[in-house]
C-alpha cells in the first residue's frame, strides 16, 4: 500500500479566475484520516491559501458537505483510504454558486428553508398556559425529517437544483413536511400555499438521489412524495369542500 | 481579469451539462427509468392497433399478426417489455411504500409495501394470461 | 401570508400514479403474450375467433378502456417531464404539455370510442 494519495483539488479565485482549475496535491495517506483531514493537511502543510468550510468533524454540524469524485460527501464522514490507490477529486458542491475555491454561497438556501416556515404554526394567537403533550407515537411521526443538519447535499445531488435555481429543493420540502406532520402544528394550508406549487413539490421527479446521499437518513424523497399525496388530496377536496377564507 | 463587483468578487456560477444524466450511474438509471414512458405510449398504440384490426375482420387481424412478426417490431417489443419491467420493479420499490407511510404514520419496513404489490403483479399476470389463452 | 394560488398540478400527477400501477401490473403480459410469445410461436396464438369473443365481452372492454387511459396519461406525464428535464426542453414547457396530454386525450378518445361499440 502507497503512503501517499493525490488530491485534486477545484481552486477558484475570484479576484483573478473567470474559471475553476485543478490544482493537486500529494497527501498522507493515513488509515485513519478523512478526506477532511487531506485538506486541513493541505492548508496546514502544503498551501494556506485553500478554502473550505468545516466545524464539528464528526457528522452533525453540517458544514463540511463537498463532491467527492462527483458524489456530494461530508469530508468529515469520508474515508480516505476508500479511495486509495487515487487521485481523489474534490470540488465544491454542485448547483450552488462557488465564492472561492471549495466555498459556496448558501443565500439561496437560507432564504428558501425560511420561505417553507418552518415553525410551529398555530391558528390563535394565545400563549399557551402549558407545554403541549406529545405521546411517543405522534413524536415518531415526524421525528425522521426533524434530523437534517442543513448540509445541502440533497441540494448537490439532485439534478432539478441544477436545473431550476427556484425549485426549493429537498431538505425545504422535508422541513415544511416535518412541521406538517408534528401535532402540535396547524399550518399544513399556509404552507401547502406555499409548497404545492411548480417550484415546489411539483418540480420533483424522484430522481431519489437526496435520499441516497443524506448523511442523516431524513429520505426527503419519501417527504417529498408524500407531501404530493396530501397536496393532492387536499386538491380534491376542495372541489368538494370549499375552502373558507383564512 | 478582476471579477469584482461593487462590493464584493463576483462568485462563480457552474452551468449544468445537458448531457448530466451521464455523469453519474445513479443518473443513468434514473433516465433509463423514465424513458420507459416512450415504451408505454408505444404499446398502448400497439393495442390500440390491435383493437383496430380485432374489429376489422379476421383479413386484417392476420395483417396485425403478421406486422407483429417483423423484426423490427419484434426487437421494439423486446425492449419495451424490458422497459416496462424495469418500470414495474421500480414503481413497486418506490411507490408503496409512500402510502404506506402515509397510513401507518410512522417508519417501517419497505418490503411490508412493496411485497404485496409484487404479489399483486403476479397475480394479474397469471389471471390476464389465462383469460387471453382462452383457458377461461 | 402567501396568496398565491395552488398548482393544479395534482390532476395529471394522480393520473400518472394510478397509469404507473396499471402499466406496472397489466402491460407486461399483454406485451409478453401479443408482442414476442405469439408472433415468436413461443406459445400458440389462441386465434381470431377466440380473441374476438374475449373483445367482445363488455368486461374486457371496460378493462382495456381503463388500462389504455391511464397508460397514456401515465406516458405523458412522464414523457413530458423527460424531455423537459433529461432532453434539456424545459424552455419549451407549455407546448411539451400541450403536445403530450393532449396526445394521451386523443389517444383515450380513440380508446373509448373503438371499445365502446364491438360486435
Amino acid at each position: 500500500m502507497a503512503d501517499t494519495i493525490i488530491l485534486e483539488v477545484e481552486r477558484f479565485h475570484p479576484e483573478r479566475d473567470t474559471e475553476p482549475s485543478y490544482e493537486s496535491f500529494e497527501v498522507p495517506l493515513r488509515a485513519d484520516w478523512m478526506v477532511l483531514d487531506a485538506l486541513n493537511h493541505i492548508k496546514d502543510q502544503l498551501d494556506g491559501t485553500l478554502a473550505f468550510r468545516w466545524s464539528c468533524r464528526m457528522g452533525i454540524c453540517g458544514s463540511c458537505g463537498m463532491m467527492i469524485n462527483g458524489v456530494p460527501k461530508l469530508t468529515c464522514e469520508t474515508l480516505l483510504m476508500n479511495f486509495a490507490p487515487g487521485p481523489v477529486r474534490v470540488g465544491p458542491l454542485d448547483h450552488f454558486p462557488v465564492i472561492k475555491d471549495l466555498v459556496v454561497e448558501m443565500d439561496d438556501f437560507m432564504a428558501k428553508l425560511q420561505k417553507v416556515r418552518p415553525w410551529i404554526i398555530r391558528k390563535d394567537d394565545e400563549t399557551p398556559a402549558r407545554e403541549f403533550i406529545q405521546t411517543p407515537a405522534q413524536l415518531e411521526a415526524f421525528h425522521q425529517f426533524s434530523l437534517c443538519i442543513n448540509c445541502t447535499l440533497c441540494y448537490a445531488a439532485c439534478p432539478v437544483s441544477g436545473l431550476d435555481p427556484n425549485f426549493i429543493g429537498p431538505a425545504a420540502i422535508a422541513l415544511a413536511h416535518r412541521y406538517n406532520l408534528d401535532s402540535r402544528d396547524q399550518g399544513l394550508e399556509e404552507r401547502l400555499d406555499i409548497v404545492s406549487q411548480h417550484e415546489g413539490i411539483w418540480d420533483c421527479t424522484v430522481v431519489g438521489e437526496c435520499s441516497t446521499v443524506c448523511p442523516k437518513g431524513v429520505d426527503p424523497s419519501l417527504a417529498i412524495q408524500q407531501y404530493k399525496l396530501t397536496a393532492t388530496k387536499e386538491w380534491f377536496k376542495s372541489f368538494i369542500v370549499p375552502r373558507g377564507k383564512n | 481579469m478582476p471579477q469584482y463587483t461593487t462590493f464584493q468578487p463576483k462568485p462563480y456560477r457552474p452551468r449544468m451539462s445537458a448531457y448530466w444524466y451521464l455523469d453519474q450511474w445513479h443518473y443513468l438509471r434514473y433516465a433509463l427509468r423514465e424513458s420507459s414512458s416512450f415504451f408505454v405510449a408505444y404499446f398502448a398504440v400497439i393495442m390500440l392497433i390491435q383493437i383496430a384490426a380485432l374489429k376489422a375482420g379476421p383479413t386484417h387481424y392476420a395483417h396485425f399478426q403478421m406486422l407483429m412478426r417483423c423484426p423490427v417490431i419484434i426487437i421494439l417489443n423486446a425492449l419495451a417489455l424490458a422497459f416496462i419491467l424495469l418500470h414495474a420493479v421500480t414503481w413497486f420499490l418506490l411507490v408503496p411504500r409512500v402510502a404506506l407511510r402515509q397510513i401507518l404514520n410512522k417508519p417501517s419496513p419497505d418490503a411490508i409495501a412493496s411485497v404485496p404489490n409484487f404479489m399483486v403483479w403476479f397475480g394479474a399476470t397469471v389471471i390476464v394470461a389465462l383469460f387471453i389463452l382462452g383457458v377461461f | 401570508m402567501s396568496s398565491a394560488k395552488r398548482s393544479n398540478e395534482p390532476i395529471v400527477w394522480f393520473l400518472f400514479g394510478v397509469g404507473g400501477f396499471f402499466a406496472a401490473y397489466f402491460l407486461p403480459i399483454h406485451i409478453a403474450l401479443y408482442g414476442l410469445a405469439f408472433p415468436l410461436g413461443l406459445v400458440r396464438d389462441p386465434g381470431y375467433d377466440q380473441t374476438f369473443a374475449l373483445l367482445e365481452h363488455p368486461l374486457t372492454r371496460i378493462y382495456i378502456a381503463v388500462l389504455l387511459t391511464f397508460c397514456f396519461f401515465h406516458a405523458a406525464h412522464r414523457m413530458r417531464l423527460t424531455l423537459s428535464d433529461i432532453l434539456n426542453m424545459r424552455h419549451l414547457n407549455t407546448i411539451l404539455a400541450f403536445v403530450c396530454y393532449g396526445g394521451a386525450i386523443v389517444g383515450t378518445i380513440c380508446a373509448i370510442w373503438m371499445l365502446a361499440v364491438v360486435h
